[in-house]
């Protein structure tokens, strides 16, 4: 049951059924920020939350589940060509956060969302937003890697083909060599493609979703925890795959190792039971953090 | 900063191990003070011997700066330490240098002074050496009191008594020079004097520079080759 959820789950989250009109493969202009206001009395956040080129302007976000309060006040932008790293002891909101980003949150019955969530500027949020389209533009991939139960091709082409990206067997074809490509899997793969999907290495599996993700050319790829249950030398190439993916596209990844955060990011936010503590360059945050939880989180201390 | 902000972290271990590094630095700021301080007093007081004896033990010192620095070599590899205590292991592997380096400085003073001993003995028994002396020895024990105490301002002071230092040394080799010009025979002898001196003067260097690791332990912000009022800007701001 369990395997069927996640797999729903993905289901959801990757393919899309849109109008092949709607899809924009083309990143959109990007548009100023400039009006969008800080509120300094709520806004207890450490460092800059601002990017140059925001892709995602977050302000003032709170998230409920039912009563409970899950996050408070979050002020950040994720932007271009950057991958942001969100780090925080367990139950403090980062997955939260990322779930909002591309409404995952909405599968959740009690979840409750407020604020302002810009993609390009345009309110994620807002009542004629198609969240099947949205969900493409901002992928995901999730702690276990969830393949669908078919073939390496299908997983691949499966989101294209739905998007209608393309308008044959050799386009297809060529969507589906590139992602695998960019996914570090290629090599490892093409002489089986007709093969399950489910039947490769936990790392494959894991290259393979985010095959899968880039094959619909999103905006944003969201990580949540990628690594955790791979192995040191499957860890390495995703991490490699990541430092690529930056040229492309925008990066949040949730992580619970630290150095990972460290090696992966140029951006790294702290957050500590729902609020947004501190967001600053990584190299700042893990020489010398600004503010003491930080500090007391990133050199293992306690709270 | 405080200094039990290093025995805070979960692991009861690591604690143990910064903790570790520290109390070994502090041994070895001892151990080289120690040696500064006999090499001192046996050019003042013409001891031949003890000046030997200061060159003869200089391995101890070379000995725990290398066991030091695989103790900073493991912890990186094994803890992936972060932010002060990444901070405390970088500045510890620095100050162990210049450690070492004072320790050379005082070996160099001590064979000097087994070679000084062996002449003439001026009346004064090297008074402006022994000031020069003091004042490094003083520098070298303040730094290492900051160190140990994570004490910005003191490590500050510290930076600042250099240009001191390096007056006092200015003024002795002028001296030595004029003095080698009245009286050629005494050309040896002075030349020695003057490296005495110039080892004194690069001692203050070092304590100066373990100054800095200081303020870059305590503030994060590298403040080495910049002016004093830049510096004491960088650590307000």
């Amino acid at each position: 049951m369990q395997k069927f959820m996640t797999t729903m789950e993905a289901v959801r989250n990757d393919s899309p059924t849109v109008p092949p009109s709607t899809v924009t493969t083309e990143l959109p202009a990007v548009k100023s920020t400039g009006k969008t206001t800080i509120d300094s009395k709520k806004h207890q956040t450490v460092g800059d939350v601002t990017a140059s080129n925001p892709v995602f302007t977050v302000r003032d976000c709170n998230v409920y589940y039912g009563e409970k309060q899950a996050l408070q006040n979050v002020n950040l932008d994720i932007g271009r060509n950057e991958v942001v790293a969100l780090i925080g002891p367990s139950g403090c909101g980062k997955s939260t956060f990322i779930r909002c980003l591309n409404r995952m949150n909405d599968t959740i019955d009690s979840a409750r969302v407020s604020g302002e969530i810009k993609l390009y500027g345009e309110d994620i949020y807002a009542r004629d937003m198609d969240v099947v389209l949205l969900r493409a533009r901002v992928g995901m991939v999730f702690q276990k890697p969830n393949p669908f139960p078919k073939s390496i091709y299908e997983n691949v082409a499966y989101g294209p083909r739905l998007h209608g990206l393309s308008s044959n067997r050799a386009e297809l074809d060529e969507i589906v060599r590139d992602s695998l490509e960019r996914a570090g899997l290629w090599n490892e793969v093409k002489d089986r493609l007709d093969d399950p999907g489910t039947g490769l290495s936990g790392g494959q599996q894991q290259r393979l979703c985010i095959a899968r993700t880039i094959a619909v050319n999103p905006e944003v790829i969201l990580m949540d925890e990628p690594c955790s249950a791979l192995d040191p030398i499957a860890t390495a190439h995703i991490e490699d795959l990541i430092d690529e993916l930056t040229e492309n596209y925008a990066i949040a990844i949730v992580t619970h190792s630290m150095q990972q955060a460290a090696r992966v990011s140029q951006r790294t936010a702290y957050f500590h039971l729902g609020k947004l503590i501190e967001v600053d360059a990584t190299n700042k945050v893990f020489t010398n953090p600004g503010h003491k939880l930080t500090e007391d989180y990133v050199t293992g201390r306690f709270g | 900063m405080e200094s039990e902000q290093f025995s805070r972290h979960i692991s009861k271990r690591f604690n143990e191990e910064l903790e570790g590094l520290r109390t070994q630095v502090l041994r070895m700021g001892g151990m080289v003070e120690n040696q500064l301080g006999n090499a001192v007093e046996a050019i003042t007081t013409g001891d031949s011997e003890m000046g030997l004896r200061v060159a003869s033990q200089d391995h101890k010192v070379n000995a725990l700066e290398v066991a030091i620095d695989e103790e900073c070599s493991r912890v990186l590899a094994t803890r992936g330490p972060a932010a002060a205590d990444l901070r405390l292991v970088v500045a510890v592997i620095k100050v162990i240098t210049d450690l070492e380096r004072v320790g050379d400085e005082a070996q160099k003073i001590g064979y000097l002074a087994s070679r000084l001993a062996s002449e003439q003995q001026p009346h004064d028994n090297y008074s402006e050496l022994r000031a020069l002396g003091e004042h490094v020895q003083t520098m070298l024990h303040d730094t290492l009191d900051a160190f140990s105490r994570l004490d910005s301002d003191d490590a500050l002071m510290v930076v600042e008594e250099d240009k001191l230092v390096d007056e006092a040394y200015d003024q002795i080799t002028r001296q030595c020079i004029s003095l080698m010009m009245e009286d050629s025979r005494t050309i040896r002898r002075f030349m020695d004097v003057t490296w005495v001196a110039r080892a004194l003067e690069r001692i203050g260097d070092h304590a100066k520079n373990i100054a800095e690791y200081v303020i870059y332990l305590v503030h994060g912000r590298d403040i080495r080759h910049l002016k004093l009022e830049q510096v004491k800007e960088e650590i307000s701001g």
